[in-house]
């Protein structure tokens, strides 16, 4: 045992230490690469957090579901808070780059296909990240084959043209006759659900909108709109129903005979939503780390932009001669705050290229996001930052283990991985950038997703019931 | 890969279901313990770390008790006695 955690440690210092190398290898190579540095190290942050409070929205509704345990549930909603309110800080000073998404009912169908496949992979994707620092190979399946190789393919083939509708492609074809989007990059079915449909679609934050701002001209706007109207009046409101729902009954039982006598009274209650809340200290203290983290990384980025007079990396890949690999915009994937799934679909078509598939024939690589090499990808780099932090703390902890999966879960794996990837392009994102980050910045149409994840996620577990209930029936039959 | 739910005496039973990730261990847990009388035993193998934390607080809420926690051999063991 003494020698596993010797190792675990060793192992636990080389990473970090190959880290930080290659952070000094890159300001070395040119100043301008600090910016992805940043990416890096935010990334390692999150793995650590994310690993160490288990800290996984597929959880949370699928173990509200399938067990009854709203740990997770809870542990996303005080992350949900405490990053908000941090939002609303960063957008009142002008420190924010946040931007609200197309609002519509494409969201909620996306996250309704995410959440399935979240239930069936056993992690959403950055669940799935960090659990492959921890060394499980099923979740390398379903961000390797379902989030890089398969976005990018959704993106960049015809075969959903059934699905859109006569006026999308006219839309669609009319822009390109006006100019923009380029002729070359209109190829794929998601090119006629971007300029057809989905650039027409309005955004909305709360901060926005016209009867917040006449009654709260100035700064007051960020904090009663986008947080406390958006995030923290609902995450309070669904706090007391999984409290009601879930571990009510239960609570004010055991306190009842702790008292001797009913527990009835409104105490009482405060006592069972606060034993709620804290039942789960790590998968807590983590939700609100991971709520204050998410908020100084924006402001780091938006430091950055502000420092090197940019508004996207892509700019600084240009001056340093790297041309090819920016979009048509001249851009590059560049959130600006914690994102998961866009950079993976680029993994995935960097790889598709090297096997001769023109990924660069499409709106989403083609003009917006552009296709870096993966080591001058920043966001990419947060990804691997979350799987190195991840590993690191499953080290420390002594819970890293490399487990290739076997049977069923290679199943699972690659169709959840492959739910997921399709789910998380059409509302641009996934539990992390169309949920979490959207929420907590005052556009409702995070909550659309998030309704659409946990009606997916009970779906799956309705599934994932059916599927054990015949297993253990078969046990069963011996005794 | 399979799991394993076995009965090993009067009232103790045992499953193993290392190999497997989130949600199964949890799910099968929790299967297990729905099909044992009050008072049995259950001896829970695995090998997730991840589903640990959520079993401890299942097993708290339902008011199962949880005996003993021990690693043996990177396999996480909870024994498990069913309220």
């Amino acid at each position: 045992m003494e020698n596993k955690e010797k190792r675990n440690t060793m192992w636990a210092f080389l990473i970090t230490g190959a880290l930080a190398l290659i952070s000094l290898l890159y300001y070395q190579a040119n100043p301008y690469y600090i910016y992805l540095v940043v990416y890096i190290w935010f990334g390692f942050t999150y793995g650590m957090m994310l690993q160490y409070g288990r800290f996984c929205f597929a959880s949370a509704s699928r173990d509200l579901f399938a067990a009854g345990v709203p740990r997770m549930a809870v542990g996303i909603l005080v992350a949900l808070m405490f990053f908000s309110l941090i939002q609303a800080t960063l957008a009142s000073t002008n420190m924010s780059t946040f931007h609200p998404a197309p609002f519509g009912i494409h969201t909620l169908i996306a996250g309704l296909i995410f959440g399935v496949g979240m239930v069936l992979s056993g992690g959403c994707a950055s669940g799935s990240l960090y659990k492959i620092g921890e060394g499980n190979m099923t979740s390398f399946l379903a961000a390797f084959f379902g989030l890089c190789i398969g976005q990018a393919v959704f993106v960049d083939v015809k075969w959903f043209n059934f699905l859109m509708p006569q006026k999308w492609v006219d839309t669609a074809a009319a822009k390109v006759a006006s100019g923009f989007p380029p002729a070359a990059q209109m190829t794929s079915s998601f090119d006629t659900y971007l300029a057809g449909y989905i650039w027409d679609q309005p955004t909305v934050r709360m901060s926005d909108a016209k009867a917040i701002q006449d009654a709260m001209p100035g700064n007051l706007k960020y904090f009663i709109g986008d947080s406390l109207l958006t995030a923290l009046i609902p995450a309070v409101l669904l706090l007391i129903v999984i409290y009601v729902a879930y571990t009510r009954k239960g609570f004010l039982k055991k306190r009842a005979k702790q008292k001797g006598g009913a527990a009835t009274g409104f105490s009482d209650e405060i006592a069972g939503i606060w034993n709620m809340i804290t039942a789960s200290q790590r998968t807590t203290i983590m939700g609100v780390l991971i709520g204050i983290v998410a908020g100084l990384h924006i402001l780091v980025m938006k430091g950055m932009q502000l420092r090197f007079g940019i508004d996207n990396f892509g700019r600084l890949l240009t001056k340093m001669g790297h041309a090819s690999d920016v979009s048509t915009s001249g851009t590059v994937f560049d959130p600006g705050y914690w994102y998961i799934t866009s950079q993976e679909g680029q993994f995935g078509a960097w790889i598709l290229e090297k096997f001769g598939w023109n990924m660069r024939d499409n709106i989403f690589f083609g003009v917006n996001n552009g296709l870096p090499e993966p080591w001058r990808n920043p966001a990419l780099w947060m990804s691997f930052g979350i799987i190195f932090g991840a590993m690191v703390m499953a080290r420390l902890s002594n819970e890293y283990k490399f487990k290739l999966p076997k049977g069923e879960l290679i199943v699972w794996g690659l169709l959840g991985g492959l739910l997921m990837g399709f789910g998380s392009r059409p509302a641009l994102g996934c539990n992390i950038g169309a949920f979490f980050i959207r929420v907590a910045g005052g556009d409702p149409s995070g909550w659309l997703y998030g309704a659409g994840m946990v009606g997916g996620a009970f779906i799956g577990v309705k599934f994932f019931n059916w599927w054990t209930e015949r297993k253990m029936a078969k046990e069963m039959e011996s005794f | 890969m399979a799991m394993k739910f076995e009965k090993t005496g009067e009232g103790k039973y045992m499953l193993d279901v290392c190999g497997y990730v989130c949600p199964h261990p949890q799910i099968y847990c929790k299967k297990s313990l729905e099909k044992m009388a009050s008072g049995d035993v259950l001896n829970l193998v695995f090998d997730n770390p991840s589903s640990g934390e959520t079993i401890i607080q299942m097993c708290d809420q339902a008011g199962h008790e949880i005996l003993e926690k021990k690693e043996e051999g990177g396999k996480l063991v909870y024994v498990i006695e069913k309220g």
